[in-house]
């Protein structure tokens, strides 16, 4: 099913060349997506920053996005078509399109390529990420006071360094305020499959977990939230704010809109080299949605307060001592974790107690 | 690893729930395949009900509108299926493969601007009393209204098919069309029936999920449902109660998979997640070894096309 729809989406592709052969000065700038842009949550805010360029850039610019694109060779075949139709610069907006863009960016050595979360770079591939970790431990803070049963759900996706960083930040930041946290993780093996989200949600909250996170894309697991009382979660990667006050007590909130039109103004200006850019809550690619009244006015305030830490970098949400889930020291007092090992982080910290799946 | 974490109870009871979208097309596509027609595009009548059924409900803000409306939207696909292999002549299989990519598209089509809504609540029932009983309570007495509806129709398809002149007529236009015309039957308006029948129950499981199960509206969040509702018919060997216990097999193990990585499991999840499919690929691979029980149950005429040449 992915498959012919990508080829139709490719041959759309194809055929949108045709017709701005004319418009040759406009840069030509190409998004592939995970998921639909209306997910409300990943793909839409990529969305958001692709209509940003278009806002602040006017008619320099020309968009084309393709949505539901399978992590697997159909995303070559989208970037191809793309890079073939006059794309000088494509965003690729999901960890595991990585392989292929470094293959399709080797065809193309004309064309830029921005791959998001990714760790892998080249003189015409960029790579681009936010310290989500940073919005993981505000909300692990909250989940750490809220939750009544000391049980935390999460909801992960695949077992790749991004996920198991969200799930050791926010642990680390709720067990800091509530020894007693335990968390639950289950993993869907997907990023967008409302139906198994929902699911997983309900498996965890069916176990006790009164506090849902969730590293996948849907507002499934809100929906299901919704259905049970006393059920809090928070937005993931957008605000997810049509489900506030509750279940939605806060969120964490991608914001790429500034790093997508600052890129797409480097390529206009001809000053576009390839960057590793990892900003958080201090540079505003993360941002933390708005907290509602159901979390105690004391809980928000130091909430509050850790978030502006994090950002005037005062505190590290990766803060010594900390040990590996093993037992075998980390960082050691006061020291804090660098970015290369947090960029490949493949453990979990102590207390944990579930474990990776390889 | 804490497996008394699990409750049995709300095992069955979020099991009920995850199955019903399933049980409910599975049943239609039963009858349809009982008449002689084989429509691959249950998928595609599913997703159709799912938007429409959303759309409805959000409009009006009555689930019940909504779950009307995802039927009769379903059963309209259906009929693009229905004339184009009964009165064109047109291959089934592909015809019902092609049912199910346009339904796709068009679903994502209509849904464009309703994703990110939520729909107006569909509550459980609560029988004073009886719904507050431990066990039995919760599972017997506290779902939807839905839930006991497509149990209803389990038993009244049950009932047409084998106790009544119609269910009679239905079957033998599906083991012999020939026989049947020769008859004085009209198998191409029987047929008609049984697939806008079959649409309608497809409509409906698509209305299920999208305004209980999930409850909100997601391109293509029916994620194959429409074949695993395929794989039960003959998994129920044409039965309707067998379907129920084929629907729920399959949804119990899906939601017993998470249910086991909640409590910590040591099993690689992307086994767990396995676990459906393969149940359901072995129980069907057991049933077809019986080739001569499997081949006394299949409807004679099952996607063959009906000519009448006199």
């Amino acid at each position: 099913m992915n498959l012919i729809k990508t080829l139709l989406a490719g041959a759309a592709v194809a055929t949108g060349l045709a017709g701005a052969a004319i418009a040759q000065d406009k840069l030509k700038i190409g998004f592939i997506y995970i998921g639909p842009p209306g997910d409300m949550g990943w793909t839409y805010e990529h969305d958001q920053g692709r209509k940003a360029i278009e806002e602040a850039l006017g008619d320099k610019v020309e968009t084309t996005y393709v949505e539901n694109v399978p992590e697997s060779a159909d995303s070559e075949r989208v970037m191809t078509q793309m890079a073939l139709s006059g794309h000088k610069l494509i965003f690729a907006t999901s960890f595991n399109y990585m392989d292929h863009v470094m293959n399709v960016a080797k065809k193309f050595p004309d064309v830029k390529f921005e791959h998001a979360t990714g760790f892998k770079r080249a003189d015409n591939v960029s790579t681009y990420s936010a310290r989500f970790y940073e919005g993981r431990a505000v909300i692990g803070h909250i989940a750490g006071h809220m939750t009544k049963t000391n049980t935390i759900g999460y909801i992960a996706s695949y077992p790749i360094p991004e996920v198991i960083r969200g799930i050791n930040s926010a642990y680390l930041a709720a067990k800091a305020v509530n020894p007693e946290v335990k968390f639950k993780v289950v993993w869907a093996y997907t990023w967008f499959d409302p139906g198994k989200e929902a699911d997983a949600a309900n498996a965890l909250i069916e176990q006790g977990a009164d506090v849902i996170m969730q590293h996948t894309d849907s507002t499934a697991p809100m929906s299901e939230m919704k259905k049970h009382e006393g059920i809090i979660g928070f937005g993931q990667a957008s605000d997810m704010g049509q489900f506030a006050p509750k279940p939605r007590v806060s969120s964490i909130i991608d914001n790429w809109a500034p790093y997508y039109v600052a890129r797409a103004q480097a390529m206009l200006d001809g000053t576009w080299e390839s960057t590793d850019t990892w900003h958080g809550i201090k540079e505003g690619m993360v941002e933390i949605g708005e907290m509602t009244e159901a979390v105690p006015a004391e809980v928000r305030a130091s909430a509050q307060e850790l978030a502006e830490k994090l950002a005037s970098g005062e505190v590290h949400a990766f803060t010594g001592p900390i040990n590996k889930q093993d037992g075998s020291a980390w960082l050691a007092e006061g020291e804090t974790a660098d970015d290369g090992t947090l960029a490949g982080m493949d453990f979990y910290v102590e207390g944990i107690e579930a474990e990776i799946p390889n | 690893m804490d497996l008394s974490s699990i409750s049995p109870v709300t095992l069955i009871v979020s099991l009920m729930a995850a199955s019903t979208p399933i049980l409910l097309a599975a049943l239609g596509e039963l009858v349809v395949e009982k008449s002689g027609v084989l429509n691959l595009g249950v998928e595609g009548m599913m997703i159709i009900g799912a938007v429409c059924g959303f759309i409805a409900a959000v409009t009006t803000g009555s689930p019940w509108l909504g779950f009307l409306f995802g039927a009769i939207c379903g059963a309209a696909v259906s009929m693009i299926f229905a004339v184009l292999t009964q009165y064109l002549m047109a291959n089934q299989v592909a015809t019902g493969l092609g049912l199910t990519m346009f339904g796709l598209g068009l679903a994502s089509l209509l849904g464009h601007s309703y994703t990110g809504i939520n729909p107006p609540a569909f509550s459980q029932i609560h029988i004073p009393v009886l719904s507050d009983l431990p066990v039995v309570g919760r599972i017997v007495f506290g779902h939807d209204p839905m839930i006991y509806f497509s149990l209803a129709l389990t038993f009244a398809i049950w009932y047409f098919l084998t106790r009544t002149r119609g269910g009679l007529v239905l079957r033998a236009v599906g083991e012999s069309h020939d026989a049947a015309h020769a008859l004085g039957y009209k198998v191409i308006r029987i047929r008609m029936l049984a697939i806008a029948f079959g649409g309608a129950c497809a409509g409906l499981g698509g209305a299920y999920l999208s305004l209980v199960r999930v409850p909100q509206w997601a391109e293509g969040m029916t994620a194959g449902a429409g074949w695993i509702a395929l794989a039960i018919v003959v998994f129920a060997s044409w039965k309707p109660g067998r379907a129920i216990i084929g629907a729920y097999l399959f949804g119990g193990v899906t939601v017993l998979q998470l249910n086991l990585q909640a409590a910590g499991l040591a099993i690689s999840p992307a086994y767990l997640s396995m676990t459906p499919y393969l149940a359901t690929i072995i129980v069907l691979v057991i049933m077809a070894s019986d080739k001569k029980r499997q081949s006394l149950n299949a409807p004679a005429s099952l996607g063959k096309t009906f000519f009448a040449s006199t």
